[in-house]
């Protein structure tokens, strides 16, 4: 009987643990479905932008209020997720407080500094409720943010809000058993945040307050199990994803765009083919050009779709989306993330078969009318805190409408036709391009 | 004064070769307003007696708008066969006044085998001035107040922000920043092949809007540095009804002008 508890223990950890790594290679899984792209030349080079970019958050500070309130709750939390070791270390060995007689001092500093990074979260998650609910800032209410999307940005601060608040009252509890020399509470941390809640709980009978204290212990520990598997159906799977994200993003001018040299070959044989080469080996040309669906995006691509944590940076900075226009780069990433995942669902039905569901990326999701609004202009790339491409994206599906379908716009044919026929954009002779040097 | 233009051709032919090769574009060679911006230019090479040369009629469009509309293909046909005429001469340096013939030649070219140092004009002015061949005077903008517009293929897409504006100070004018500027820069409206088509259903143009953020810097002068954002905010500020006021300029003919080219 008096391990039960430890065993209760033990089944959450790992209902809780495996439950996520399931779903974790889910999303691996499904990002694997993307083409391949070599994304590991220049390991250095990546490590550095990925120390900077996710670890260092250099492209937050653009919106220096949103940066010090996310750098607080991202601090905040890694630190405080420090406490967890020793929280899961006494609900495996039946410990309380286990860390205290071997830090002394130390431990006092810690739990302190904890609490203090607690409140500052609380009120960063307060703040970033108010931003998002009161203030109205208008990125947070474009037409992609109904429903769901606003509900998970919501529900993410809840959750925030309580858990700091568990490990809040948690601390205010035990620190009344301790004052009370309630056996196997013993005198360790300071509570500097805490010590504030305690009439909340002072004048309760001793157990009543040990009810308490082990109720929010527990659900403390539960909350973060549940919000760790939340992740998983939520945005906020970028504070995981960040990382891979920064790491395999492209670094190279953000004006080159992927050329695709597997139909070089064919070009050389129509324009020279007394100098074009037999293809070398597995060059042939791709039996599909572009993108409709994401199994025809690269694998970085579909990881940028789940990093994504639609702060809406991309879409605020887009010319099109800011003169009205329907492109959103924002929602070309949460839509191919959804029809990934509707994909992803299909392989969980069907073991691992994908079954043809009339459905793809494009039309289903997003229309030709978004696609063209592009001007390339790259300000969602360069705003996107994480590195993520909504442009490559974009470029694809364009490519698979000109290239597959031929359904470019009546006034792009008539410039491709001129680009064929005279070699310039307009209707004008390649005789003439050196006229305005005598005009 | 008559221009000085010699090509690739007319060069081999009397068994010469050119330090540079000048990359003049579609726009360049064609459209009324952005030819004005190349003659500035070879005004200023003349001026510097710059060995260079074009390809003239040898020239076709780098494929920059065919790509950006999605078709790979029209873009490796004109890339591959501009890469063959390039080589055929030996072409190792190339300047260009337009930031997308300056990205692709610069970006793209080198995966089809087309290994080129490109430069824009404006990184190529600011060598000029360091090796002492060009110097500048502020003439008639000096003291101006004058804002810069940064092209999204020559600022995001390829980090060069500062050369342009280094030009402006040299002539003594004032520079002065506009809402979006640099990494953040709004685009003209023209990326991506939108030139060459109506815009989709919104409720403003790009161009207006970009005009109207350089119009509240109550700047004289919108200095561009791209024939592409030149049409475009001289459109837009002549539907703000501005043309009387405010002019738009690249770095190029200001430059020109105010040593009186």
């Amino acid at each position: 009987m008096g391990y039960l508890p430890n065993l209760v223990f033990l089944s959450l950890l790992i209902v809780g643990g495996g439950f996520f790594v399931r779903n974790i290679l889910r999303v691996k899984r499904n990002i694997m479905l993307g083409k391949q792209t070599d994304r590991t030349k220049d390991k250095t080079a990546r490590w550095k932008h990925m120390a900077r970019v996710a670890l260092g958050q250099s492209k937050m500070g653009v919106k220096p209020v949103a940066a010090a309130l996310h750098l607080i709750v991202y601090v905040g939390f890694i630190l405080i997720n420090i406490e967890l070791l020793e929280i899961v270390l006494d609900g495996l060995l039946g410990t309380h407080r286990l860390f205290a007689p071997l830090l002394g001092e130390l431990y006092d500093v810690l739990i302190g500094s904890f609490e203090i990074l607690a409140l500052l979260v609380l009120l960063s998650v307060i703040l970033f409720w108010t931003r998002r609910n009161l203030l109205k800032i208008k990125r947070f209410w474009k037409n992609e943010m109904k429903g769901w999307p606003k509900r998970d940005a919501d529900y993410i601060l809840y959750f925030e809000l309580v858990l700091m608040l568990l490990f809040l009252c948690m601390n205010a509890t035990d620190a009344i058993l301790q004052q009370q020399t309630v056996e196997s509470y013993i005198k360790a941390g300071s509570f500097p945040v805490s010590d504030h809640i305690k009439p909340l709980f002072e004048g309760l009978n001793t157990n009543t307050l040990f009810l308490l204290e082990r109720g929010f212990w527990w659900a403390h520990i539960s909350g973060i199990l549940i919000f760790l598997n939340y992740l998983y159906y939520s945005k906020h799977l970028h504070i995981l994803l960040a990382f891979p994200n920064t790491f395999y993003a492209n670094l190279e001018a953000q004006g080159k765009f992927r050329v695709d040299g597997s139909i070089k070959n064919e070009v050389m044989q129509m324009l020279f083919p007394e100098k074009a080469t037999t293809p070398p080996e597995g060059a042939t040309p791709p039996e599909k050009f572009g993108a409709s669906d994401v199994f025809d995006l690269r694998w970085t691509q579909l990881m940028n779709a789940y990093s994504c944590t639609e702060c809406g940076r991309c879409t605020s900075s887009c010319p099109a989306n800011i003169t009205g226009k329907e492109l959103s780069p924002r929602k070309i990433m949460m839509d191919t993330r959804d029809r990934l995942e509707e994909v992803g669902k299909n392989l969980n039905l069907n073991k691992g078969v994908s079954k043809d569901d009339q459905k793809q990326l494009l039309n289903d999701y997003i229309s030709p009318e978004e696609l063209w609004a592009c001007t390339s202009c790259n300000a969602c790339v360069t705003a996107c805190p994480i590195a993520i491409d909504p442009l490559s994206i974009i470029m694809d599906m364009r490519q698979y409408l000109v290239m597959e379908q031929s359904a470019a716009p009546q006034a792009l044919n008539a410039m491709m036709g001129n680009i064929e026929n005279n070699g310039a954009p307009w209707p004008f002779s390649n005789q003439d391009r050196l006229q305005w040097a005598n005009e | 004064m008559k221009l000085e233009v010699p090509t690739l051709a007319s060069l081999e032919a009397q068994g010469k070769k050119a330090e540079v090769v000048f990359w003049v574009g579609c726009a360049g060679s064609f459209d009324e307003r952005a030819k004005k911006i190349t003659k500035a230019f070879v005004k200023i090479l003349n001026h510097t007696q710059t060995p260079f040369a074009v390809l003239g009629t040898e020239e076709s469009c780098t494929g920059d708008p065919a790509k950006r509309a999605g078709n790979e293909f029209l873009f490796q046909m004109q890339a591959l066969q501009n890469i063959t005429t390039l080589d055929r001469y030996g072409v190792t340096t190339i300047v260009t006044t337009c930031p997308h013939c300056f990205n692709t030649l610069k970006n793209e070219y080198p995966e089809l085998g087309g290994h080129y140092k490109v430069l824009h004009h404006t990184q190529f002015l600011k060598s000029l001035i360091k090796e002492g061949r060009l110097k500048i005077e502020g003439g008639a903008y000096k003291g101006k107040r004058i804002t810069y517009h940064d092209p999204c293929y020559l600022a995001r897409a390829n980090n060069i922000f500062e050369a342009p504006r280094e030009l402006i100070k040299k002539l003594d004018a004032e520079l002065v920043e506009m809402k979006s500027c640099k990494t953040r820069g709004l685009c003209c409206g023209a990326g991506g092949a939108q030139m060459f088509k109506d815009a989709e259903q919104g409720n403003k143009e790009i161009n207006s809007e970009r005009t109207e953020q350089a119009l509240d810097t109550q700047a004289e002068i919108i200095a561009a540095a791209c024939p592409f954002c030149t049409t475009m905010l001289t459109d837009g500020v002549k539907s703000a009804q501005q043309e009387s006021k405010v002019h738009i300029m690249d770095v190029a003919e200001m430059i020109a002008q105010a040593q009186n080219l």
